[in-house]
């Protein structure tokens, strides 16, 4: 089962070309990804690395019948390419792309309203399903198939949970990155409801930081809907006020928004947190045991 | 990035929105000659810095004379100006903002901000002018009018007429703070800002709306597309080693503790922060050396790392996805030759090359403490920052 993606998942990137763009198309062909296409307007036609390309994302879905992209283009352009892939009607978006103006993901917030596409990012690592399909920049190998959800605004600080649960041999069903920026196409409540309703999904980790209400929003939700045990950890709690630390989300702009409220709200709502991020492996073990 | 009041109100008469006459100075002979030219009998003497709260720590004077302009130019430039924004150093006065005086009617606040649980910007206005609005906001939630702006329609009369009948305003002065409303909010999405803060926004005895002070910031990501607000950053204002580090495509802000922080990743990087705290330590920093790090920025982070003299240990913790574990310890090992690192390194390393990236620590002869995971790593760390040269 797990969420988003899986076996027959077909994806296309979009940037294929560029370095980072090849780079890492090839390591999720290799982890075992469907790249079906890739897209650079003007390279129409060509074959790079074995791989078609299209000037538009509209033709790629057309010749390739592709339901995901992967977008690695620059952030100038990144938002572009989100709303041409919405055009398109492209199920499912991954943009890894970081540094995109907060004024186009407003944009982009209005284009997903109403139309059929999920976005996930921009300015995070992308999404794996262990064993099945991987697309986005984590290293794959760091994973095995399981019954554990992992989400999270951070790309590295994934890994780093991921690899405690696969040390413990604790697999995952699906990790997905829904970013680190202000404005994102996909909240932490949209996944915790996918994993809710995933029947191979046992237990979700749920990764926050400081900055936004995402964390305590999805803690209420948790509460009201959620009979999966959830594990958190939010990232900051010893970041000074108002200093905008790496994320352009991660900044403490009111009271309730720094890691000591997140985590007050979370162990309200029956969030089993972890203060240190080195303990998030042995809490999932913990709540798995009961 | 922020820019000065001067510069703001600059901008704001382009889009047409109503603020005071003035004129920026930078000595005091500037001061008068400014005030000469504006004329009237009153005029007020503001600090140009980067941080608010200037009037309580004596910034910002009222003055009835042109003799009382001079002298409190004179008092207020080169004053090293303390807020509750700036720290106990305060930062040093070098512009002033010399302004005509207005007969104020009301004192309001108006602002734009992202609501990012809806990822709309939303335009705000308090009948509690001059007032901190977070204070405002924690205690009197109701003062605070919002209107949420769809990017499709972008400000409409409508938005205006909510906002205004709000602050209960009537007539030509309803109009003339719509038209202040709909040229914020031009400027506001049209330049990329990040905060546009209006308080106190005033009505005058004369009827009419306008800023009398005014706080912009802009996206650091839209800069690319805004030469005209990238040439308004004020180098003096700025943290040298963040600047610095900026150049590098590295992400470094500068705390109080004493063990230097190298780390991939923004999340990763606050987590270490927060580990070592946890394990009773004081990170010197924040830095994230990004995924597209390469040997040369390695060197350039470590160099700034060490320009802080309260480092007693550094932490390098990498968990390699884009980056790969064998270009961080190439780039630790030439560091550590080049730059005589003489304060105890631990490393940890894991993901993408991992066995390479030990290989090359292990066989560079080197004094580098290895750390097996997260917490190993931070205690390792905390004891070599307390048992520290």
């Amino acid at each position: 089962m797990a969420i988003l993606i899986n076996r027959d998942t077909r994806l296309i990137t979009v940037g294929l070309t560029g370095k980072q763009g090849t780079f890492h198309t090839l390591q999720s062909r290799d982890y075992g990804t469907n790249v079906v296409g890739g897209v650079t307007p003007g390279k129409g036609g060509t074959i790079h690395e074995g791989i078609p390309v299209f000037n538009t994302v509209f033709e790629a879905m057309n010749e390739t019948r592709a339901n995901a992209a992967m977008i690695f283009v620059p952030p100038p352009f990144a938002a572009d390419s989100i709303i041409e892939c919405i055009d398109a009607g492209m199920p499912l978006i991954i943009c890894i792309t970081e540094g995109i103006p907060v004024g186009d993901m407003v944009k982009v917030k209005a284009a997903l309203q109403g139309s059929k596409s999920r976005l996930i990012g921009p300015n995070c690592p992308g999404v794996i399903t262990p064993g099945e399909c991987k697309i986005g920049i984590m290293p794959g190998h760091i994973h095995m198939p399981g019954n554990v959800g992992v989400i999270s605004r951070s790309g590295t600080l994934t890994y780093e949970a991921v690899y405690q649960l696969t040390q413990r041999n604790i697999g995952q069903t699906t990790c997905v990155g829904i970013g680190g920026d202000p404005v994102n196409g996909t909240n932490f409540i949209d996944i915790l409801e996918m994993f809710q309703k995933d029947p191979e999904t046992k237990a979700v980790i749920m990764i926050g930081e400081i900055g936004g209400t995402a964390e305590t929003d999805a803690a209420r939700w948790i509460k009201a809907n959620m009979t999966k045990p959830v594990v958190s950890f939010i990232a900051g709690a010893a970041a000074p006020k108002g200093k905008r630390m790496g994320h352009a989300g991660a900044i403490i702009s009111g009271e309730d928004d720094s890691a000591e409220a997140k985590f007050k709200i979370l162990q309200e709502c029956g969030v089993t947190i972890a203060r240190s991020p080195a303990e998030l492996g042995a809490k999932i073990a913990e709540v798995l045991k009961k | 990035m922020n820019v000065h009041e001067y510069q703001a109100k600059d901008l704001m008469r382009k889009y047409d929105i109503a603020v005071l006459q003035g004129g920026v100075a930078d000595t005091p002979a500037q001061a008068v000659e400014v005030a000469k030219k504006l004329g009237g009998s009153v005029w007020v003497v503001k600090a140009q810095i980067h941080a608010g709260g200037r009037g309580k720590g004596g910034g910002v004077k009222l003055a009835r004379s042109i003799e009382e302009v001079e002298k409190y130019a004179k008092e207020i430039l080169g004053m090293q100006l303390i807020t509750h924004q700036t720290g106990p150093e305060g930062k040093k006065v070098l512009k002033i903002l010399v302004e005509q005086g207005c007969a104020i009617d009301h004192e309001y606040y108006a602002g734009i901000v992202l609501d990012r649980s809806v990822g709309k910007f939303c335009m705000m206005v308090s009948t509690e002018g001059g007032m901190e609005i977070e204070t405002v906001a924690h205690e009197n939630p109701e003062k605070i009018i919002k209107a949420y702006i769809d990017p499709a329609t972008g400000f409409t009369p409508a938005h205006g007429r909510k906002l205004g009948f709000a602050l209960g305003l009537k007539g030509e002065t309803l109009k003339k703070a719509n038209k202040f409303f709909e040229g914020l909010y031009r400027l506001y999405v049209e330049k990329d800002c990040s905060i546009a803060e209006i308080n106190p926004l005033v009505t005058t005895k004369d009827g009419d709306v306008l800023a009398l002070d005014a706080k912009l910031n802009f996206d650091d990501n839209a800069l690319f597309r805004h030469p005209d607000i990238e040439a308004l950053r004020d180098i003096t204002e700025e943290s040298e080693q963040e600047l610095e580090a900026g150049k590098y495509g590295l992400s470094y802000i500068s705390l109080d503790g004493n063990i230097g922080c190298l780390v991939n990743g923004a999340g990763l990087a606050m987590g270490t922060l927060d580990i070592l705290k946890l394990h009773g330590g004081s990170p010197a920093n924040f830095l994230d050396v990004g995924g597209g790090a390469t040997k040369e920025t390695v060197q350039k982070a470590f160099t700034i790392i060490l320009q802080d003299k309260n480092v007693k240990a550094i932490l390098v913790n990498i968990f390699g996805g884009i980056m790969k574990c064998d270009i961080i310890a190439n780039g630790v090992v030439d560091a550590a030759k080049e730059l005589g690192i003489n304060v105890p390194l631990v490393v940890r390393l894991e993901g993408t090359n991992v066995a390479l990236g030990k290989k090359i620590l292990a066989e560079s002869g080197l004094k580098i403490t290895a750390a097996d995971d997260l917490a190993d790593a931070a205690a390792k760390a905390v004891a070599a920052a307390k048992g520290g040269k």
